[in-house]
């Protein structure tokens, strides 16, 4: 899931090469910490957090899947 | 990528000399100066020439189809994308076994992927392209839906006299509902709230 997260930062920063992901598990939920370059965080938060919404819609439709629960956490 | 890397006298004649060799029009070229030319010591030593790495670049229509494969496959989901270009408008469809969940509750999930899609093939500064993502006619079908709610709580709103305020959605499921609802002798329409939780209300005229 860690992996999807940075897929679509990636595609999204003008920085591909700064994103990181870090992945803490939990009993049935999951953690996603997503870092980006500073100057990149407009680019994964968006007006109102409305690309953060869009990244968060998607991770958990592929999590559903998986009945895990993910969190992504923007930091 | 199709790319070539050239050299001239001058960076403009390194870039003539790419267009020739990839036999594509300069605008469709992604130009990176890798050495500036110096003109050198009584113009012989230390004379340096123009050094370009010119690439063409990718159209919309493959880098929205490039992000979608990616992305179902980082989901796990087999799901084919069909891309066409209506000018200024991609339209695409997909299609796969596991729709429900790629459309997700109240088609969430297909905007979330069209509004990402759309961020990641506008990135790069050229003229902007809207994208429609639709699957399995869900889009058509949301908007009947969306157009008998609309009659209905129009007709209750007549009966009762009251306002009805509809549950918040986008910008262009609101549409639906004013437009439906436009030329109603008895209703009005107009929208409350801010974005992302503006709703639309149905007031007797």
């Amino acid at each position: 899931m860690g992996e999807l997260v940075k897929y679509i930062a990636q595609a999204l920063v003008d920085n591909p090469e700064e994103v990181t992901v870090n992945e803490v598990e939990g009993e049935q939920s999951v953690i996603i910490e997503l870092k980006v370059a500073p100057e990149d965080m407009g680019k994964v938060i968006g007006k109102q957090g409305r690309i953060a919404k869009a990244i968060r819609t998607v991770v958990k439709a592929a999590a559903t899947k998986e009945n895990k629960r993910v969190i992504v956490e923007i930091i | 990528m199709k790319s070539v890397k050239t050299t001239g006298n001058t960076i403009e004649e390194a870039i003539l000399l790419a267009v020739a060799q990839l036999g594509v029009s300069r605008d469709r070229l992604d130009i990176d100066v890798v050495e500036e030319p110096e003109k050198g010591v009584l113009g012989i030593f230390g004379r340096k020439k123009a050094v370009v790495n010119a690439s063409i670049k990718r159209d919309k229509e493959d880098i929205a189809k490039d992000f979608l494969n990616n992305l179902f496959e980082k989901m796990g989901l087999d799901i084919d994308v069909i891309v066409k270009d209506d000018g200024d408008t991609l339209s695409i469809e997909l299609i796969g076994d596991n729709m429900g969940l790629v459309i997700g509750y109240r088609g969430e999930t297909l905007d979330a992927i069209q509004y990402l899609t759309s961020l990641v093939i506008n990135k790069e500064g050229d003229a902007y392209k809207r994208v429609l993502i639709d699957t399995e006619g869900y889009r058509q079908k949301r908007e009947e839906t969306l157009r008998r709610l609309a009659r209905r709580l129009a007709n209750k709103v007549e009966r009762t006299k009251k306002d009805i305020v509809l549950e918040p959605m986008n910008p262009y499921e609101r549409r639906i509902i004013h437009s439906t609802l436009q030329y109603s002798s008895s209703v009005k329409t107009y929208s409350q709230g801010e974005e992302p939780y503006r709703r639309v209300v149905i007031s007797l005229r």
